[in-house]
């Protein structure tokens, strides 16, 4: 009953009021701390790194050089080339995971025989292993062993446009489910009888999808496209795997590791990694206040 | 669930059968396609053919008897269970707090989570490699933990704010109203209740864990603490003259095998943690 009356009395911070803030900071506090210890502090100490010159190999050499990084790496044909096939993999394979995952969501949603199965299957290539994924289609398109090579020309992944073709389409077959998924979540809020009375006057299918569930579905489509943009521009896995970032593939994130784990050059490395940083923040800063995107969780405070 | 504007003919139903096994044979031929080069001899695997034509359980005798598949398997499985208990502890409270309570720093918590769940993973390879070269926690267990805790955090705590939110909890104080104490509340009538959402959570976090590649191959140098993704990528076959294609598949079948049950005993659960949690919020 206490508890009751402190939750009507809300001006004034009774007992029960401040128990009750003091219990939800301490609870936040544990995942509040690794999140931040893990991330803020160091991404601030790599912002710190890239003003340096600090390569492994030569660490007596190790100084404070300002934005030379900056330009070094901003001037360098490598990551321009690496940038451009990330962003071109990233609006490729979301345009295309748009498209066949929503296809998927309405199957999913709407299919009439072997629901629990179509969902099962489609969790498959969500929840597996990427490199996994990765070796599977990389083996299918070696010559010899696989059985797709044949098809494709004798070598497709030594060739730039067939390998980037096949890096697409192993990212597409691994998160169209997912994708999938977060529209069937909006799907399921469009109004059946809504639908149906559409129908009844004669809207066609086409027009039902246009008119009533992509408007209604405008906020799940977004967030979907949000968070698999972010996602699509970190590619990583499938290029290690199909190609290592030969023939020109590989990815901002490919060109960071090389750096920092082949190449040992702190400097170079952390100057990557905070461009990638930026980009992200721009992407997710473009969805939000252009496309208005609501950040899922935005509006917790307000519902109980 | 009828179909809109039309009864359920017949012929509708053999149009839907078609399409789901289109979307069926989609997902899972990649996958049949490992598990039968995992089984190819070596001459079976040299003539291309999608399924074997000389059947052998060598791939696999082979990679169990090697430490460099048995100790990353061991550092997967180890890694991925600490990684996902601890998250989902840590996970629960502050969602439990960000569902249930209303305390200063709330919309706080919930935009770092989210900036953490957009966060581009490589960013933080350079100074984390650093940084724990210094600690000493490269190419070690903890070393791994550490990130996969922070980059499950977001999922936890939407996936499992969402959950809660769903939570009659009216019947908690109808519980203390009829006699219980808060403990007997809580054992009897909320954890039931919660359970099944703290158990999706665990799921996904870690299908997360296990999937990991980047972090793996970045902070980790041996076998000490490189997990199954990571060893895969530096993987040679049992002598290092031997082409390691049937083992490659074996191992990436055998790191399959726990995703595969998770997906068949749990798909109606992992439906619905994955959409609660992305747009409810």
């Amino acid at each position: 009953m206490s508890t009751h009356a402190a939750v009507k009395a809300k001006p004034v911070l009774s007992e029960g009021k401040k128990a009750e803030r003091r219990l939800g900071l301490l609870l936040c506090a544990p995942a509040a701390f690794i999140m931040i210890a893990v991330t803020a502090w160091p991404i601030i100490y790599s912002f710190w790194l890239s003003l340096q010159r600090y390569d492994l190999k030569f660490p007596d050499k190790q100084e404070f050089i300002g934005l030379e990084n900056y330009t070094a790496v901003l001037s360098s044909p490598y990551w321009w080339d690496a940038f451009g096939i990330t962003a071109l993999l990233t609006v490729i394979t979301v345009v295309i995971e748009l498209v066949l995952g929503m296809a998927l969501a309405l199957v999913m949603h709407r299919t009439l025989v072997g629901r629990g199965l179509v969902r099962t299957s489609a969790l498959i290539p969500y929840g597996i292993v990427t490199v996994v994924a990765a070796f599977s289609w990389k083996y299918a398109y070696t010559p010899e062993t696989g059985y797709l090579a044949e098809l494709f020309g004798g070598a497709p992944l030594t060739d730039k446009a067939s390998a980037l073709a096949i890096i697409a389409s192993a990212e597409i077959w691994k998160t169209t489910p997912f994708m999938a998924l977060l529209l069937m979540a909006g799907l399921a809020l469009v109004p059946d009888d809504m639908l149906k009375a559409a129908a009844m006057d004669g809207a066609s299918g086409w027009q039902r999808f246009t008119k009533i569930m992509v408007p209604m579905m405008k906020p799940a489509i977004l967030v979907a496209l949000l968070f698999r943009t972010l996602d699509a521009f970190r590619i990583f896995d499938n290029i290690f795997v199909l190609t290592a970032g030969s023939q020109g593939t590989g990815s901002v994130s490919m060109l960071t590791y090389n750096n920092l784990i082949k190449g040992l050059n702190l400097g170079i490395g952390s100057t990557m990694s905070v461009l990638i940083f930026v980009a992200v923040a721009i992407i997710a800063f473009v969805f939000i206040k252009v496309f208005g995107t609501a950040a899922p969780g935005s509006d917790n405070g307000g519902k109980r | 669930m009828a179909g809109i504007g039309g009864a359920e003919t017949t012929g509708k139903k053999a149009r839907w059968g078609l399409v789901n096994v289109v979307v069926v044979v989609y997902a899972l031929f990649p996958v049949l396609w490992i598990v039968s080069l995992s089984f190819k001899s070596k001459k079976a695997i040299s003539e291309g053919g999608f399924f074997p034509t000389e059947w052998t359980l060598d791939n696999y005798a082979a990679i169990f008897s090697t430490t460099e598949f048995i100790r990353p398997l061991f550092n997967s499985i180890g890694i991925a269970i600490i990684a996902t208990l601890i998250a989902v502890v840590f996970g629960t409270m502050a969602a439990y707090a960000i569902a249930r309570l209303d305390f200063p720093g709330k919309q706080l918590l919930v935009g770092v989570s989210l900036l953490i769940a957009m966060f581009p993973q490589v960013s933080l390879v350079s100074p984390l490699f650093n940084i724990e070269r210094a600690l000493g926690l490269f190419d070690t267990w903890p070393g791994l933990i550490l990130p996969y805790i922070t980059f499950s955090l977001p999922l936890a705590i939407y996936t499992l704010s969402a959950f809660f939110k769903e939570i009659p909890w009216e019947l908690e104080k109808a519980a203390k109203m009829d006699g219980a104490t808060p403990g007997q509340a809580f054992q009897k009538v909320i954890a039931p209740l919660a359970a099944p959402g703290v158990f999706t959570t665990a799921i996904l976090v870690f299908i997360f864990c296990w999937n990991d590649f980047l972090f793996a191959i970045s902070l980790t140098s041996t076998e000490t603490s490189r997990t199954v993704p990571a060893a895969l990528a530096f993987f040679t076959g049992s002598s290092q003259f031997e082409d390691p294609t049937g083992t490659t598949s074996a191992a990436a079948v055998v790191i399959t095998i726990p995703i595969i049950i998770f997906v068949l005993f749990f798909q109606r659960r992992i439906v619905a943690g994955l959409t609660s949690g992305a747009v409810k919020g």
